[in-house]
This record gives structure tokens, sequence and C-alpha cells, in this order.
């Protein structure tokens, strides 16, 4: 437990040092949101309906890019080899890294959040809370995948370009999850939300073991 | 742990291929406890990846490693907290302070009384006076230094470093050879390769010469004999 | 010897499976002609998920072994996924067209396979920027280990994102005439054949293919 809330400190530290993580992810989210409202042009009805899909589409870029800053932290002067060396297994490393990018996600969407619900005239009652919760939990799920998949692009040549290539085949599942989720939310038609609720859960956990386990192959030379 | 009955380093018929390339060609060596070893060779022999293989950053090919009487693929993290591992690379952090690096460092490694030895730490490599200062505004000495200090904090037992004197000063230099006799008095085992040949006969105790990802000298008769060995292999050129 | 074996019974069988489509097979009632793409459309479909799960499994094994033989495999698998998706793609599409009047629609099944395709590049992509070979190895074992993980969760929320959207097909829940099936079963097989066949093939090159590198290498550390 000591050394993953010491990796997830030293994030803060260095976040809290130089901001640039979580002000570059916002301002993307941002610029998402702006640049769909124009490309769709959407009016009262339709705005409800492809919202939703807008709001995820913003977080899943603003979480590519924060996976991408926090992995490129840890290979400036080749950290991530100096938190090899310490003693702790390699799957507590990935639980590390995982808490850290998630948290750091979250303040993020926590922040574009109420941007959303202003830009397309939501209301802030319950349905905010309960989209909030539901982002707790997709972004969780693409935290999962999302560290180690920008562990292994960090191998390539191209490390930021690779991730989105990696990532999005295999986060569909969550986006669509979520996506439809946050419609189900939005519409007040929350029948069929729990199976979305428990593809999100199921796949969160299913990844962290996996991920867990195999997380050496990624990291050793 | 019984470091007086094993062995600090064991290594048997270590082998390191990369694709059909090979680094490391079987390299079969103890060392004791106390030991100083000077490790020489010229570039591209196989030193860092042997380094590198001993701090369990990279896996061998073939054969065992024992630290300490600990089999380095059984008890990966036991072994990992005996060793202090100084490579090309200084492995800080750049937007953190020297304070903030150590204190990192210190609570991965689970170092008790943290505070006070991250500040004699400092001290003794001389960066007191810049211990507020963030790792980017370093110079490559100065970042030298704090690695030095990141690599002494947990007090392991098997300190190895790869080329520890480049960038460092005259006076640094003295620091860390002070900090290194230290080391070998209290019963810690030093691993280190330089292509400076005066310094890394200076204290060793035993030096080796590897050629090819092959130990071709390994004696405790350091003076004449590694200096002609050495310079003959370093003359041939880097193998192709 | 096992690859000419299986060289000749896909021919054999494939001939035979022509037959049973295109001749033996009864015309379907509403959509006539055009329906007999699906014995191969709906194998090909199978079959690239059968190549996802073997990725998947020659990358478990190339973890726990470390034998570059079952990287060989992976590639063989990724290719055939690759290959039959494709097919399945194509086929889809050329049977849409006279039947929902449109090439593409973003139905269940389609949009599934478009994913499972696009696994399979990202699956290539990945490889191709990986300069050396046992990290490549490594790395995309693990890629195919998630990937194959991904399947499952993949089906399950496109088929419940699919029930909640207006579908342009009628789903034939309903039962299939029996010698429609015996059909779509010979050509099942006889695809399965063929692709085991090229499987086979595949790997006899990727052993070619290391040991000309390695010569390569040789001659290289001589000059
Ligand atoms: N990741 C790698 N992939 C391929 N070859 C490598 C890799 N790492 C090292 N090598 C090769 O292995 C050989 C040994 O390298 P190593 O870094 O151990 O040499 P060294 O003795 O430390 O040399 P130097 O004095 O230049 O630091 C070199 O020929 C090098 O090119
Ligand atoms: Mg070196």
């Amino acid at each position: 437990m000591k050394p993953l809330s010491a990796i997830v400190f030293k994030d803060i530290v260095i976040e809290l040092r130089n901001k640039e993580t979580i002000s570059s992810m916002l301002m993307f989210g941002l610029l998402v949101l702006v640049v769909f409202n124009f490309a769709f042009q959407p009016t009262g009805a339709e705005r409800a309906l492809i919202a939703p899909g807008i709001l995820w589409v913003a977080f899943t870029f603003a979480g590519i890019l924060g996976l991408n800053r926090s992995l490129s932290i840890e290979l400036d002067n080749d950290c991530l080899q100096g938190l090899l060396l310490a003693p702790l297994d390699r799957g507590s490393l990935y639980l590390g890294k995982v808490a850290s990018n998630f948290i750091f996600m979250m303040i993020a969407e926590v922040m574009i959040l109420p941007i959303f619900v202003l830009f397309y005239n939501l209301r802030f009652d319950l349905q905010f809370l309960q989209i909030a919760g539901l982002s707790f939990l997709g972004t969780f799920a693409f935290a999962a995948v999302g560290t180690i998949l920008s562990t292994i692009s960090a191998n390539t040549r191209m490390k930021e370009v690779m991730l989105p290539i990696l990532l999005i085949p295999l986060t569909l599942p969550v986006i669509l999850a979520s996506v439809m989720a946050t419609s189900a939310v939005l519409s007040g038609e929350t029948e069929g939300i729990s199976s979305w609720l428990y593809l999100l859960g199921g796949f969160s956990i299913v990844y962290l073991v996996a991920s867990y386990l195999v997380f050496e192959f990624v990291v050793e030379e | 742990m019984h470091a007086g009955d094993s062995p600090a380093l064991e290594s048997e018929d270590i082998r390191k291929t990369f694709g059909h390339f090979t680094a490391l060609a079987g390299v079969t060596l103890t060392f004791q406890p106390s030991e100083f070893v000077a490790l020489f060779g010229r570039n591209g022999a196989g030193k860092t990846t042997f380094l590198k293989i001993a701090a369990t950053l990279m896996r061998a090919t073939h054969g065992r490693l024992r630290i300490g009487g600990t089999d380095i693929r059984e008890e990966p993290e036991a072994v990992r907290r005996q060793i202090g591992f100084l490579s090309h690379n200084t492995y800080l952090y750049r937007d953190l302070n020297p304070v903030e690096n150590l204190r990192f460092f210190a609570r991965l490694y689970g170092v008790a009384d943290a505070e006070t030895r991250i500040s004699a730490l400092l001290s003794r490599v001389g960066l007191k006076r810049r211990m507020n200062d963030p790792v980017r505004s370093f110079s490559r000495g100065l970042n030298q230094r704090l690695g030095i200090a990141r690599v002494m904090l947990h007090d392991p037992s098997l300190i190895l470093l790869d080329e520890p004197y480049t960038g460092l000063d005259a006076n640094a230099v003295e620091m860390l050879n002070a900090m290194l006799d230290e080391a070998v008095g209290a019963g810690k085992t030093i691993v280190l390769t330089t292509h400076d040949i005066e310094q890394g006969l200076r204290a060793a105790t035993r030096a080796a010469i590897i050629d090819r990802g092959r130990i071709v000298f390994d004696g405790s008769s350091r003076g004449a004999p590694v200096r002609d060995a050495y310079n003959e292999y370093v003359r041939m050129g880097v193998p192709q | 010897m096992t690859s000419r074996v299986l060289g000749i019974a896909s021919l054999v069988l494939m001939v035979f499976a022509l037959y049973m489509a295109l001749i033996y097979a009864p015309q379907e009632a509403q959509q006539g002609t055009p329906y007999r793409i699906i014995y191969f459309h709906v194998p090909m479909g199978i079959l690239s998920f059968v190549s996802a799960y073997l990725l998947g499994f020659a990358g478990i094994m190339f973890l726990i072994k470390r034998d570059l033989k079952w990287d060989r495999l992976a590639i063989g698998a990724a290719e055939l996924g690759v290959l039959c998706t494709a097919c399945s793609l194509i086929t889809g599409s050329i049977w849409a067209k006279p039947i929902w009047g449109v090439w593409w629609a973003w139905d269940a099944r389609i949009t599934l396979q478009l994913l499972l395709g696009l696994f399979f590049i990202a699956y290539f992509m990945l490889r191709a920027y990986l300069p050396d070979r046992e990290k490549r190895a490594k790395l995309a074992a693990v890629f195919g280990v998630l990937g194959m993980i991904d399947v499952p969760f993949n089906y399950y929320s496109i088929e419940w994102w699919a029930t909640q959207h207006p579908q342009p097909v009628l789903r034939g829940g309903g039962s299939i005439d029996p010698d429609m099936r015996l059909a779509l079963y010979v050509s099942a097989l006889a695809l399965t054949v063929t692709c085991a066949y090229l499987l086979t093939r595949r790997l006899a090159i990727a052993r070619v293919e290391e040991e000309v590198e390695y010569l390569e290498h040789l001659v290289h550390a001589h000059e």
C-alpha cells in the first residue's frame, strides 16, 4: 500500500509544480465540446440525443492526453527504470500508475462536466450526480486498460501516436457502455442501465487482474 | 541477513542475446562481501548489460544469478532492497527538487527516519544549497551527485555503479571515493565500471576485464597486468 | 506432410462446398440467390473470432514458454484474422446491397466484425513499430491477450447497443431448412480446413524468414 500511495503522491506533487497535465486535459476536453457543437449545430431535442456521445468523446481524448503525459514523465531520465529498481512487484507498480492516472482523469472530468451541463442546457440536479458517478466507473475501466497500453506504446517508435491506435479498439465497450448509460440517465429511462454498469464493472475487474499479471512482461528488458 | 556466509553476488553462466547478437556469452563470477570490484572493457563489451541483469532490470537469456544468497528470479523484491544501482541515466524526476526526489525513493524503499537521512546525504554530496531547485535546472555533474545520493539512500549492501565518474569535478570524485571506501569498510560490496583505469584501480581489491561478453581477465593482481591487458583490448577498437 | 494432406483436403472440400452452396441448397424463399453468400459469409465471421482466440492463446503460450514458435503462430493467427474479417465484411456488403439496399449498415454483427478487424490491424501496427525481435514478440503477445479478453465485452456491448437501436434487418431467429444447414456445415468445414492449411503454410514461411534473417546476420558479422 505504501509504495502505491508514494507513486500517486509523487505524481500529484509533480502536477502541483508544473500544472501541465490537468490544464491540457481540461483545455482539450473543452475544445471537443465546442468543436462538436459547431459540427452538429444541435437544436433542442437533438442536443439531448448526441450530448452523451460528445461528453464521452471529450473524456476519451482528454484521457488519452493524460495517459501520454503521465508516461512521458516516467520516460524522462528513464525514471520508469528507477521505479523498476525499487523493491515492489511489477503488479503493484501497475496499480500505482492506474490509481494516479485515474485520479488525474477524474479531476479533469469533474471540471469538464459542469461546462458540458452548461453548454448543453442540462440541469444541475440529481442527473448531474448520476453522470458523475457513471464517469467514475467508466473512467476507472479506461484507466485500467489505458495504463498498460500506454506502457506498451512507450516501447514503440511513435509513442504518442500508438496509444490511441491500441486503446480505442479495446475500449470501445467502455465508451459504448458509458455513452448508453449517460443517455439513459439524461432521458430518465434508467431501466436497462444496470447491464451497462455491470459491463463497466466487469471490464474493470477483468482488465485490472489480467494487466496486473502481465505487466511484468511489458516493463522487463 | 546472513551476509557473512553467502557471496554478495554469484553469477553462473549468465548469457544475454539481443536477437542474434550475443552481448554476454556466459559470465561466471563470484564476489564476496567487502570486495571492491573494478570492471573494465571497451565500448560495447557488455559491462552495462551485466550490471543491468544483476540489478534485475534486464532478464538474462540463460543462467542463474544470486545476490546475498537469494536467486534474483525467485525473490526479486527481496534482492532489489539490497541493491543500489547507478546507471548512465540518473532516474530522477526533472520537475521535483532533490529533497522531493529522495523522499519519493525513501518511501518506495521504506527507509526509516527518511528526513534525517536525506538531509545528511544531501550535505554529503554537496547539494544542500541547491535542495530547493528542480532537478531540470541541474548541470550534468549536479545530476550525477544527486544520483549517487539516490543509490546510497536505502543503504544497499551491493552497490553497482556504471561509469559513476562521468561529469564529476575533482571535488565530487573525492567525495564519491570517500563514500565508497566507507561502504567497503562497512562490509558492502561494490562493482564499478569505468574507462578511467587509474580511477578504477584506485581502491579496487579486484579487477576484471570483459570482452565480447566474456570475462577475459579476473584477478586481484591489479597493477601492470590489468593495465596492459586493458590497453591491448581497447586498442583493438569496438568489435563489429 | 500435414500441410500437404490439409492442402488436398481443402481443395476437395472446397469443390464439394461450392456444389452444396450453389446447387444442393434450396433457393431461399424471400431473398433468392443472394442468400447463398451466407454459406461463405457466416463461416468467415466465425473463423475471424477463432483467429482472435488463437492469437490470444499463442500470446499466453509465448509468455509462458518464451519460444518464438508461439510468436510465429500468433502472426499466422492475426493474418488469418485480417483475412477472415475482410472476407466476412466484403461478403456481408455484397449481400447487403441487394437485400437492404445499402452497402453498409451499423448492424450489431457488422460493427463487431469491423472492430475485430481494427484490433487485428492495430496488432500489426504495433508489431511494425517495435524494432527489437524479442520485444516485438513479447509486447505483441500481451496485446494479443488483452485483445482476446476484449472479444466477449465487445460482443455483449454491441448486442445490447443494437437492441436499443432500430434494426435494419429481420433477425432470423427461426429454424433453418435442414438442407441449408447441411450446406452451411460443409462450407464451414471446408473453410476451416482451408484456413488451417494456410496457417501451416504461413508457419513454414515464417520459419524460413527467420532462418534468412539469421543467415543475413552471419554474413554481416563476417564482413
Ligand atoms: N537493447 C539492446 N538491443 C540490442 N543490442 C544491445 C542492446 N543493449 C545493448 N546492446 C548491445 O550489447 C553490447 C553490450 O552493450 P553494453 O551496453 O553492455 O556495453 P558496455 O560495455 O556498457 O559499453 P560502454 O563502455 O560503451 O558503456 C553492445 O554491442 C550493444 O550494442
Ligand atoms: Mg555501458
